[in-house]
């Protein structure tokens, strides 16, 4: 047998895992609060290019900036895009926040866009405010941030995939179990505080190409601290809120309202005519393109060949050069040329994200989990519609407490029973002689996903999409895995399963229709505010099963008037010519 | 359970000619997210041994070479 003298353990003050976007501020935030702290980064691809903003970013989403937003406003709009369902404490002080950040980076040499007089050049997109900042030069970003993590000598640690969250018997938590995606070594990182910044659960459908890692996020963010934060029994929320994105069709990369809408592009329909008022990305607006697309007047279309050509090259040098420069290789073998046709686009798969919808582990205001020694920041925390600058601020947030939370710890002691179980667990899949490979047992998940668990949701489908997935868990002790990347496979689809499980448990808990299309339930087709004003919190009971519960929403502090409370449901254009 | 060996084509091609893997070039290895491209045993430069790519392309910018040429995966095409 082995014993824990066999395992290497690494000890810590603040554990951040995840080195995309909120990652490297919560590890240089904590640095900068208390350079005496030890701080490690752990990630399983490489910090230089890792995450959503591997190859840059074309613009900050949701920018306060003072003339052009307030942070009460930007908190309504936020609010009222959301149904009503936020913690709106918790998107205010991202709001308040924001602009700090922003000249932050700024300082640090991130480039956005200025006008003649020096001003941020800032883009309306939004139903009601002014939020969206360009960001011609965004490509440089991770070079950025990797500076100042030498700088502020942060340890990093890349290529090892966290698996398993640890508590002490206080039950706060106290590190983590890695694996190594190239040796598949078994590691213990024991810390005084850990924050999560895994990214979205962006593996849980599958893209209508078929190609498993086809998906609109990057696909390194399959789920794993969702799953982790469930399993050390953490409370997640809104996770019937799916994230549902208009993308092209079959690139899947955004389309993009925010870089061309500014310019004049829009979503039309197959007739070249606009049929929603506003391309900022909500339940509501994914409510419309879904009807289109299920319409005499579908597919739905990017419409920019009404553009002059200097419009058109500035389009391309953004699109083109950026966040996802693979998207003009794609145009190319299509041939398609935005001066002369519209392209066809779709809607994405489904996945958990805050960045961009409202799903993920709970945290508070101040980035708390709801277990001690626990934070959570940026796609996989619940603070809605964040977006990148909201992953930074909610980073700079948990460093800064993290650090505060550590200063006051003992190193914590470790369940040694706990980690070899879980280390016979891990490496299971590549002690098996022959089995299922990852691939085709990933494959077979997903695809049942978007059978049965995909909107529009029907309970007597859900139910068939439940059991067929916990028949799925009886095939986990099958996997099999020749090497270690296998290896990283085989535990990335658990967590996946984990993920697709608690998809279909807080879709089915929630009995009533919100957010458009992203919780559009057949069976319960209006808003019900009389019993369903409430958050959706889900997690592992005292029988290890997945319970959900409801949790009241905190009262706001920011009140909205009649009218605005309706303006996301007028999305549809009254008259299309 | 028996397993077969499947074939499949991938999006990533990488010039030989230019690669200088053999020189101890590791760069494109270690950027990329998915930790798709390895060293080819036959040819000791670099190739991509898994067909699990998000067409990011750090591989191709970063490369000192410019060996690395980004497809987009034949399923999307
Ligand atoms: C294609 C695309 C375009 C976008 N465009 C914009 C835009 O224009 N403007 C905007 O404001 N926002 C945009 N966003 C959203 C924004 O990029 C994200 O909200 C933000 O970057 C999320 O940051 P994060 O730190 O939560 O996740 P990420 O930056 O994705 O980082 C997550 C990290 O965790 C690592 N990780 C995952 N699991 C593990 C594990 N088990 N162990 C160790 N490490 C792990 C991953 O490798 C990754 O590096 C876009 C997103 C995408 C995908
Ligand atoms: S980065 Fe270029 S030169 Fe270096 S190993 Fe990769 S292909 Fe070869
Ligand atoms: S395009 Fe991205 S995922 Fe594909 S091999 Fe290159 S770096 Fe890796």
């Amino acid at each position: 047998m082995t014993q824990l003298s066999d395992i290497t353990i690494k000890d810590i003050d603040v554990l951040v895992i995840g080195g995309g976007t909120a990652g490297p501020m919560a590890a240089i935030t904590a640095k900068e609060k208390d350079p005496k702290a030890s701080v490690m980064l752990l990630e399983k691809a490489n910090v230089k290019r890792s995450g959503a903003i591997s190859m840059g970013m074309d613009g900050l989403n949701n920018a306060v900036i003072p003339g052009h937003a307030t942070p009460e406003q930007y908190t309504k709009e936020i609010t009222i895009a959301n149904d009503g369902i936020v913690l709106q404490k918790g998107v205010l002080e991202y709001a308040e926040r924001s602009f700090y950040m922003i000249q932050k980076l700024d300082n640090w040499g991130v480039y956005f866009q200025k006008d003649e007089t020096g001003e941020y050049d800032v883009k309306k997109v939004h139903h009601l405010g002014t939020y969206v900042l360009p960001m011609p030069e965004g490509h440089n970003i991770k070079k950025i941030l990797y500076r100042r993590l030498r700088r502020n000598r942060v340890v990093v640690e890349n290529r090892y995939q966290a698996i398993r969250l640890l508590k002490d018997d206080t039950g706060t938590v106290s590190g983590c179990i890695a694996v190594g995606t190239r040796d598949a070594e078994v590691i213990v990182i024991r810390a005084k505080a850990v924050v999560l910044c895994t990214g979205a659960a962006g593996r849980i459908g599958l893209p209508a190409s078929g190609y498993l890692y086809g998906t609109y996020e990057n696909p390194t963010n399959c789920g794993d601290g969702h799953s982790m934060a469930y399993h050390v029994g953490a409370e997640l929320s809104g996770l019937e809120c799916y994230q549902i994105n208009p993308l092209l069709k079959d690139y899947n990369g955004p389309a993009c309202a925010y870089v061309t809408g500014p310019l004049g592009g829009y979503t039309a329909n197959a007739n070249g005519d606009r049929f929603i008022e506003c391309d900022y990305w909500s339940g509501q607006m994914m409510m419309e393109f879904y009807n289109e697309l299920q319409s005499g007047n579908g597919p739905v279309f990017l419409k920019l060949d009404h553009l002059a050509e200097e419009t058109i090259q500035e389009i391309e040098q953004v699109l083109h050069t950026n966040e996802r420069p693979s998207r003009g290789r794609f145009h190319d073998g299509r041939g398609n040329d935005y001066r002369t046709k519209m392209v066809e686009m779709h809607i994405s798969e489904i996945g958990f994200c805050a960045g961009h919808s409202a799903s993920g582990v709970w945290i508070n205001e101040k980035g708390e989990t709801t277990v001690p020694g626990l934070y959570g920041a940026g796609d996989m925390a619940s603070i809605p519609h964040s977006y990148m600058l909201g992953a930074f601020v909610y980073g700079d947030i948990c460093g800064e407490n993290a650090v505060e939370f550590a200063r006051h710890r003992d190193l914590p002691k470790l369940d040694e029973a706990f980690i070899l179980s879980e280390r016979d667990r891990i490496l299971a899949p590549l002690k098996r002689e022959d089995g299922i490979p990852p691939n085709q047992f990933e494959y077979k998940l997903r695809r049942l996903v978007n059978d049965y668990l995909q909107p529009p949701k029907i309970t007597k489908k859900m139910d068939i999409g439940l059991q067929r997935l916990k028949d799925m868990e009886r095939d986990i002790e099958f996997l099999y895995a020749r090497d270690p990347h296998e290896l990283l496979r085989a535990n990335e689809a658990q967590h996946v399963l984990d993920c697709a499980l608690m998809a279909a448990k807080a879709s089915m808990y929630r009995q009533e229709s919100r957010w458009g299309l992203y919780h559009h339930y057949v069976d319960h087709p209006e808003t019900n505010n009389e019993d369903w004003f409430c958050h959706v919190q889900l997690y592992k009971d005292e029988n290890n099963e997945m319970a959900c519960k409801k949790r009241p929403i905190d009262p706001y502090v920011i009140e909205l008037d009649e009218e605005e409370k309706t303006a996301y449901q007028k999305m549809r254009i009254q008259k299309v010519s | 359970m028996p397993t077969a060996n499947q074939i499949t084509m991938v999006p990533v091609v990488v010039d030989n000619d230019k690669c200088i893997a053999d020189k101890g070039c590791r760069t494109c290895i270690d950027v990329c997210p998915l930790d798709v491209l390895w060293i080819d045993e036959k040819t000791g430069k670099a190739h991509m041994r898994y067909d699990e790519c998000w067409y990011c392309m750090p591989c191709e910018a970063d490369c000192p070479t410019d060996a690395v040429t980004v497809n987009i995966p034949y399923l999307l095409r």
